[in-house]
């Protein structure tokens, strides 16, 4: 186990190595550089200045100079500065990731309960009216993604028309003056709708195959209940593929941060990286990615683990 | 001056009427095909399912929508008529006399209109983006999962390190202005497009490698027009204007291909992984056949079930990728009625007007939907066979 864990944590490094490097790269090509120059220095510039900016601010370099810098620089903690902000990158990194933290919480408090009850609920029964019902629900909020129900939740919601106005369409005031109903609902529905679905399915498609299974026959020939059955015998079992689901469901989770703090206008770390982005702010984006990617490997990871840990029947070598 | 409204029975009778020419062919289309169930095989099974219907006349109403827009749409996607801004569903235009059947958006377009046009973009880029996709993922997932070994462990790499890429994150770094300028997204182009290429002749090679008369019969056609085809979509040539995309598009297919693609190839490469070690594979290798044959015409159309219900959930995965794009803005023209930027215009004015955010909003959704349906009805009764 620890050497299966060693060699996943090493295949890791190798990834975000090379992510970063890849990013680095992207970011660095000479037309964002030039945009960048003319950013600061103010539109109306020669090539010459343009050139002369880059020479001074090191930019003109190798680029495996400036990755080995950055990286060394990013070993010892220091991500940059933010040319957007004006900033250090450290001091406008964390409080929004903190933010998106807050927000992610509370999508996964509605997504996973709800996800987990409506694949077990379809699932256990399979193929009855129930099933068919809740998974043609599944399908729908799958088939939902966050600019539309976001869009549509603010409509029925939140606008002048439907006139309901229960919730607030902008959650702007849940950064600085703390979470309620009114300002945090929409954006954490919007997201985890679009995730539900897909976790449901996935659930169900456990729980199914469950239910099937020789014991659950045995525990029903000798006369156990059908609700014991399902919650005593089946559930436990059922719940291990959907882990992994939950685990990897948050790389996608991250592009539906970006557009629902897009949509309410909510400044976290999907706010900040379509600024970094949009303003050719390069430490800072690079910052963004590297959190990114390290939450997208970290979470592989643990899913890998955990499906190993939970899972007696699969042993790894070693 | 007072403008003249169309109550909402009326709205709702002129956008049926407006979809006439849609209505027309899908009910042409699926009576013929309901009619000739039994002989179509999987496509025909669908007919026993009532979500395999509804879905298969969600995605035909916006694929004939697509092919009809000039018909259907009353009025120009891009002409601006500024009594008409921000008014409401069922407006009639005093000039033309024509309604706005789903009202003005903040410029005075037609948003009914828009809304119709915007499918075409979708139904283009999609399913195109998918197939080349596939035949990316399938060309590298064939002999990774044959062989194994190193060759496996590199390719399998590569496509992890794509997909621990966050989607929109790529989609920020590849579909920019500024990467336009530079080589990346042509050498992109050029390594992609070759794979469809490489995909058809090593298909035809394989299995007439020892019969050159009917060798030549395929390969002549494949390498002609797909040599076209190539040149005309790398960019280094193309006479007849048919092929070549304008940068924009051509950076969202390759965006959309270069994300797919690794899911793709692990699909394939777990189907392969199961379907090898089959009797009839073992079979095929006794008999003497060589690696590729095995895997172009022993594997691959063994795994055809799992791949076209996949293939179907994907162009849904597309649609909506390329919604995520058009919200952020990134490679459209500010222009364009593709869907996604109509919705983060509307959006903008959200809690006053209503109207154009919620059509191609609920376009998206509605055709997603009938494509995930389509997928889950076809994946239920190919399980019955």
């Amino acid at each position: 186990m620890l050497l299966f864990i060693a060699r996943r944590v090493g295949v890791m490094l190798l990834t975000a190595l090379c992510l970063t490097l890849i990013v680095f790269s992207l970011v660095n090509l000479k037309p964002n550089l030039v945009k960048l120059a003319k950013e600061q220095t103010g539109a109306r510039v020669t090539e010459q200045q343009v050139e002369f900016w880059l020479d001074q601010n090191g930019y003109n370099r190798p680029l495996v100079v400036r990755y080995g810098e950055w990286l060394a620089g990013v070993a010892q903690g220091d991500m940059g500065h933010s040319t957007r902000f004006n900033a250090p990158v450290n001091e406008v990194l964390w409080p929004r990731l903190w933010l998106t933290a807050k927000l992610m919480f509370w999508v996964m408090v509605v997504m996973v309960p709800g996800a987990l009850l409506l694949g077990v609920l379809a699932g256990m029964r399979e193929g009855s009216r129930q099933d068919r019902v809740l998974s043609t629900i599944a399908i729908g909020t799958t088939s939902t993604p966050e600019y539309v129900s976001g869009v549509v939740l603010t409509i029925i919601f939140a606008s002048q028309m439907v006139g309901l106005q229960w919730f607030s369409g902008s959650a702007t005031s849940a950064a600085d003056d703390g979470i309620t109903f009114y300002n945090f609902t929409l954006p954490v529905l919007t997201i985890a709708i679009y995730g539900m679905g897909y976790i449901a399915r996935m659930t169900r498609a456990s729980m199914a195959e469950v239910m099937t299974q020789q014991y659950i026959r045995t525990a029903r020939l000798k006369g156990v209940s059908f609700h014991a059955i399902v919650v005593k015998h089946a559930l436990r079992n059922a719940l291990i593929a959907p882990f992994t689901v939950i685990m990897l469901q948050f790389p996608w989770l991250l592009t539906g941060v970006v557009i629902v703090e897009t949509l309410f206008n909510y400044r976290g770390f999907g706010w900040l990286l379509i600024e970094a982005a949009g303003n050719n702010d390069i430490d800072l984006l690079l910052a963004c990615s590297i959190v990114a990617v390290v939450i997208v490997l970290t979470t592989q990871l643990i899913s890998d683990i955990g499906y190993v840990y939970l899972n007696p029947r699969i042993r790894v070598g070693g | 001056m007072e403008l003249a409204y169309l109550g909402p029975w009326a709205v709702l009778g002129g956008v049926l009427r407006a979809f006439l020419p849609v209505w027309i062919a899908m009910a042409a289309i699926l009576g013929t095909s309901f009619a000739l169930r039994r002989r179509l095989g999987l496509y025909g099974h669908l007919f026993a399912s009532g979500i395999g219907v509804v879905g298969l006349a969600l995605v035909l109403f916006w694929l004939l929508a697509a092919i009809f827009a000039d018909q259907v749409a009353l009025f120009d996607p891009y002409a601006q008529i500024r009594a008409l801004q921000n008014k409401s569903p069922g407006v009639i235009d005093p000039a033309s006399g024509l309604p706005y059947l789903f009202g003005g958006d903040a410029l005075g377009r037609d948003v009914f209109g828009r809304m119709v046009y915007g499918s075409r973009s979708v139904m283009v880029i999609a399913p195109l983006a998918t197939l080349f996709a596939y035949m990316v993922g399938i060309t590298l997932g064939l002999p990774a999962g044959y062989f194994g070994g190193w060759l496996d462990t590199a390719l399998s790499f590569l496509a992890n390190l794509v997909l621990a890429f966050p989607v929109i994150l790529l989609f920020y770094l590849l579909v920019t202005p500024e990467i336009r300028q530079t080589a990346i997204p042509s050498t992109m182009a050029a390594v992609l497009f070759l794979f469809p290429v490489l995909f058809m002749v090593v298909f035809f090679w394989s299995r007439f490698r020892e019969r050159p008369e009917a060798l030549w019969w395929y390969l002549g056609p494949t390498l002609a027009i797909g040599g076209f085809v190539y040149l005309g979509l790398v960019g280094f040539w193309d006479p007849t204007g048919l092929i070549a995309m304008d940068a924009n598009t051509l950076n969202i297919f390759l965006a959309v291909v270069f994300i797919s693609s690794p899911t793709v190839f692990r699909i394939v490469r777990g189907l392969t992984l199961d379907i090898k070690t089959r009797d009839y594979v073992a079979a095929a290798q006794t008999r003497g056949e060589r690696p590729w044959y095995v895997m172009m015409w022993e594997i691959l159309p063994n795994a055809r079930g799992p791949l076209i219900v996949d293939a179907c959930l994907r162009i849904g995965y597309t649609t909506i990728l390329l919604g995520t794009l058009g919200f952020f803005g990134l490679g459209v023209s500010p222009e364009s009625p593709d869907w996604g930027s109509t919705i983060n215009e509307g959006r903008k004015l959200l809690r006053i007007y209503v109207h154009p955010a919620l059509p191609p909003a609920l376009a998206i959704m509605s055709l997603v939907l009938g494509l995930n349906l389509l997928a889950d009805a076809m994946r239920e009764q190919s399980m019955k066979d």
